[in-house]
């Protein structure tokens, strides 16, 4: 091969990687370094210090077993990660497979798989907002509830709550579990469902031993998916939680609005760190490059 | 194979999940045509289209006809180089060059670094930028930095950087759900008849992938255009409309919101349906062209 046809993927790639270096590398590369910087009221010091990251866990341990701020946010996060994880693979696992293989004209999947995906690409907010009708103090479900007579009072803590955040969650988050372990479960050779049928496998079997195995990789990934977009959440929780649930995104988002970047940095790199974590240990169990 | 009940069990929960999906979008789209005396919740107050006027006047401060043409320019730009550079890397990483596996996973690790974080640094970034232009014509003295310069942030520089750091790696992981699917032969066949590379590619690859490429412009406009985490702190001055919107929420108390909701929604709803077109038309020509059996052409 000659040496401009060498040159050619590089040349091709080159503008793609030039935009995740200048708008993703460096800008990383900043956060790490700016997360050690001083601060005052109007400006950022360069500095090596460490007291963005124990201001962050400011008194923690000192008030044990009290949780402090930090923690108490951290916890209140983590179980929203926890209950949109749980909540989206069971549905998006049941929806998959209904998908997968209960429907068995190709036409027809792919029609039902669009009416699943179509609201993906519509606006996030709006998909929150339109809540508010059904589940405010006067919504519909208030309103049904007590024409029934099982409540008196309206029910308060069906919007602005945690209740409604996860829902939310669970709302906008579902179809990224749906789509690879979809993809996952069109891969699997249907003799070997046959081949458990036939061995005598029962239903609840062969889910368990032959499709869940065989799914791992699909359901990985969209718990990675899920996961990660839920830990650096600020906006649903913001807009679903009435701005009055704390999380780790938001402590993120406040302190830049107060222009206390450093500070804002610090907790950024925190938030990674725990993300990769999770990550990480995801990835042991699969190669996701193998699954596209 | 699924049994006959637990098709019918799995059957309703599908369309239970159709209704959680579309259901609450229904309610706002019927409460937008609320009457003028209407509420934000049930029960209907007439039948009108005074909400949707009251937007055509203006919703206060806020000038929602800007944001919304700043979010169009925005997500067309933001398509466009989506679909070229998407298209152009996903040609390098047909074959591994060096470096192909870190570009790998820096696409992998920008779809799951928090945007929060993204964002963070994007507006760091910038935030630096401008202080050492700043310091930089106060020591050279030029004149239109120290009197005129504000800052390098904006819908068009960070905004746009933040948005492609999200928009890009779907771009590549579609291309390489189409390359793994391409077969190499129908280009063998096109250098077998005397086509060289840009020939090759203009004439046998392109066309075969046309109707992804939509694909790749569909999720190129729509996720810039509902894009609101990572452009959220670094878009400068002037924000887009689902950063206007997320605003509203707080301060908005009558119906207008569900309006301006019905739009949005009605917007992304034709995007989507004119790619699902466009793939038809190009993948039905391709069709209609790929054979002249039976065309009695010598």
């Amino acid at each position: 091969m000659s040496i401009k046809n060498r040159a050619v993927p590089y040349l091709l790639a080159a503008p793609y990687a030039l935009v995740f270096a200048f708008f993703f590398l460096i800008p990383l590369i900043l956060v790490v370094v700016v997360s050690f910087w001083d601060y005052t009221e109007y400006s950022i010091i360069p500095d090596f210090i460490t007291t963005n990251y124990t201001d962050a866990f400011y008194g923690c341990i000192s008030k044990l077993p009290e949780l402090c701020t930090a923690f108490a946010t951290y916890i209140s996060t983590f179980k929203f990660v926890f209950l949109t994880w749980i909540l989206t693979l069971i549905i998006g696992f049941a929806v998959a497979y209904y998908l997968a293989f209960c429907i068995n004209t190709l036409s027809i999947q792919i029609a039902l798989f669009l009416l699943c995906t179509i609201p993906f690409w519509t606006s996030n907010v709006i998909r929150m907002i339109s809540w508010i009708p059904l589940l405010g103090r006067n919504g519909l479900v208030n309103q049904t509830l007590q024409s029934l007579g099982l409540t008196t009072e309206p029910v308060d803590w069906l919007l602005y709550s945690g209740f409604s955040v996860t829902l939310a969650f669970v709302h906008l988050y579902t179809l990224f579990m749906v789509v690879p372990i979809f993809n996952s479960m069109m891969r699997i050779d249907r003799s070997v469902l046959e081949a458990a049928y036939d061995a005598g496998a029962s239903g609840w079997q062969t889910l368990w031993n032959v499709i869940i195995p065989l799914c791992k990789p699909g359901i990985a990934i969209g718990s990675i998916f899920v996961i990660t977009i839920v830990m650096g959440d600020f906006i649903t929780i913001g807009v679903m939680g009435g701005q009055q649930i704390a999380s780790i995104g938001k402590i993120i988002q406040v302190e830049m609005s107060y222009l206390q970047f450093p500070s804002a940095a610090a907790n950024a790199v925190i938030l990674l760190a725990l993300t990769l974590l999770i990550i990480v240990a995801m990835t042991r169990i699969v190669d996701v490059r193998r699954e596209l | 194979m699924a049994s006959r009940s637990t098709k019918i069990w799995l059957g309703i929960f599908f369309a239970l999940f159709i209704a959680f999906l579309y259901g609450p979008m229904l309610t706002i789209f019927v409460l937008s045509f609320q009457g003028p005396q209407g509420g934000l919740t049930f029960p209907m107050n007439g039948f009108s289209t005074h909400w949707f006027q009251t937007l055509w006047e203006g919703m206060g401060v806020v000038d929602i006809g800007r944001a919304f043409r700043r979010s169009i320019a925005l997500g067309l730009v933001v398509m466009v180089i989506t679909v070229v550079l998407g298209l152009m890397a996903g040609l390098a990483f047909r074959k591994p060059f060096k470096g192909s596996g870190a570009l790998f996973y820096i696409t992998v690790a920008s779809l799951i670094v928090p945007s929060i974080v993204v964002s963070l640094g994007v507006a760091l970034q910038f935030r630096l930028m401008d202080e050492a232009l700043k310091a930089f014509g106060q020591k050279h003295e030029i004149e239109w930095i120290v009197q005129e310069f504000t800052t390098t942030m904006g819908l068009f520089s960070s905004g746009m950087g933040a948005q492609l750091t999200w928009t890009l790696p779907f771009g590549l992981l579609i291309m390489f759900a189409v390359f793994n699917r391409f077969d190499p032969s129908y280009e063998e066949a096109a250098r077998d008849l005397g086509a060289g590379p840009w020939a090759t590619f203009r004439e046998a690859v392109l066309p075969i992938i046309a109707p992804s490429l939509v694909g790749v412009a569909l999720f190129g406009f729509t996720l810039s255009y509902d894009e609101l985490a990572r452009s959220s702190q670094a878009i400068g001055g002037l924000n887009t409309l689902p950063l206007e919107l997320r605003g509203l929420t707080t301060t908005v108390t009558d119906p207008s919101i569900y309006a301006l909701g019905t739009l949005t929604t009605a917007v992304s709803f034709v995007v989507i349906a004119i790619s699902l077109l466009v793939a038809w038309l190009i993948r039905r020509r391709r069709l209609g062209h790929g054979s002249d059996a039976g065309k009695g052409l010598v």
